[in-house]
């Protein structure tokens, strides 16, 4: 297999023939903030927080989906992405109701620490406050689309994952938002297994486990990394 | 030492809980050097009544929810050099905020249940300061120079951020919303 040398923030870097930027500098070391790319799921470039610059290159580029090329230099690191990044992350926080004293992630969310990182001490925009509603109908999770930024990682673990694919995105803009099977209570659900990859996978408190109380869920989404790498060497522990 | 020299430190409520000037609190014995480097003018915790002139730093706890707040705030950035956003509710409405899901009335009748009362606050009699249609932040309403997200703000922070706005010094950033 090929293996190409890019520059990655002054450091010389060596990815695969086909590996992304993202995954690249993740091997290296380098962090590139993202909320939507997950290492083992398709990457959907949905949340434009892994955008960096590319020497020659006039447009900004999403790490999770461009590839590493032999002799690229790659900046993931500068005062306008970093500006861009703050932006990104200040219309999450205004487009839906992200409380996060009262939230089941508080202190464990990646969009919350994704702020504190980024030096986002305040949304500049006017909040939405948009009236939206909670899914408890499921036995064991909810779904409170107030904490959603339909990033799909849900819908993509479903999906790629599990192969139940009860998760999907409906309606369009500011009415998208995450429905089961046809847009039915997720309690009425045929196709889910109840397998809780969506909850685990959520960067938010948008999916959660409706016996924890506020501050005291954690998530890890390294977990599909080892399902994959399971199933690939047929070692289950 | 001139006390008169020292730079005018005031603390201000509006809405919210008090966990913040709790946490301020939690400054423990930090706050005899406080009260050495500044002068604690106005506060919560103290019996003045009238938000005093020439204040250098202040920091304010909680959103905008009614029109006392709204004076209040007016008030306190026009006497004070330096106004910062003392946790989540001053910085994002917060808790207190939440009630902008729903329209004002709705909120009153679930709170109070009573026609007449929902009625009487709607105009109420004074000094009942009348409630906004939405709480705002502060920054909505008045330029505000720092921003302390945190709910509440831990005692460390409170320290680090007025010890760096006393020196002249950028605060230190990286500050989690909640937790």
């Amino acid at each position: 297999m090929s293996v190409h040398t890019l520059e990655i923030d002054g450091r010389m870097v060596t990815a695969l023939e086909g590996e992304t930027i993202l995954a690249a500098a993740e091997d290296a070391g380098i962090f590139i903030p993202k909320l939507c790319a997950v290492e083992g799921l398709s990457a959907p470039g949905a949340c434009r927080l892994c955008m960096v610059e590319i020497a020659g290159q006039n447009k900004l580029r999403a790490a999770c989906l461009t590839r590493a090329a032999e002799g690229m230099v790659v900046r993931t690191e500068t005062s306008a992405l970093r500006e861009q990044r703050k932006l990104l992350v200040e219309l999450l926080l205004a487009e839906g109701n992200h409380v996060c004293s009262v939230c089941v992630v508080n202190g464990y969310c990646e969009l919350q620490s994704l702020a504190a990182a980024l030096d986002v001490d305040h949304v500049r925009f006017t909040p939405r406050y948009p009236a939206r509603t909670i899914d408890l109908s499921h036995e064991r999770f909810g779904l409170d689309h107030n904490r959603c930024i339909l990033c799909t990682r849900c819908v993509r673990a479903c999906d790629e994952i599990e192969g139940a694919h009860t998760l999907d995105v409906a309606g369009r803009g500011r009415t998208a938002r995450i429905i089961t099977d046809l847009a039915e209570p997720w309690g009425h659900s045929e196709s889910c297994t109840g397998c809780g990859k969506c909850v685990r996978t959520c960067p938010t408190g948008a999916l959660f486990l409706k016996n924890k109380p506020a501050a005291e869920m954690k998530k890890d989404s390294g977990f599909i990394r080892q399902i994959i790498a399971a199933r690939r060497e047929k070692i289950w522990i | 030492m001139d006390l008169n020299r020292r730079p005018r430190l005031a603390t201000a409520w509006l809405g919210g809980c008090s966990g913040c000037h709790m946490s301020f609190l939690d400054l423990d014995e930090r706050l005899i050097d406080l009260a050495a480097a500044a002068d604690i003018c106005y506060s919560p915790l103290m019996d003045i009544k009238e938000f005093p002139e020439a204040v250098d730093i202040a920091l304010v706890e909680g959103a905008v929810a009614n029109e006392d707040h709204l004076r209040d705030l007016r008030t306190i950035r026009a006497r004070s050099k330096t106004l910062i956003a003392f946790g989540d509710c001053a910085v994002t409405g917060n808790v207190t905020a939440m009630r902008n899901l729903f329209p004002l009335e709705n909120i009153l009748e679930a709170a109070y249940g009573d026609p007449a009362v929902v009625r009487a606050l709607s105009a109420p009699p004074d000094p009942v300061p009348r409630l906004l249609g939405r709480v705002l932040r502060l920054h909505d309403v008045v330029e505000v120079d720092w921003y302390l997200p945190g709910c509440p703000p831990s005692a460390d922070s409170i320290f680090e951020i007025i010890t760096a706005v006393l020196a002249g010094k950028k605060p230190p950033g990286g500050r989690k919303f909640g937790c």
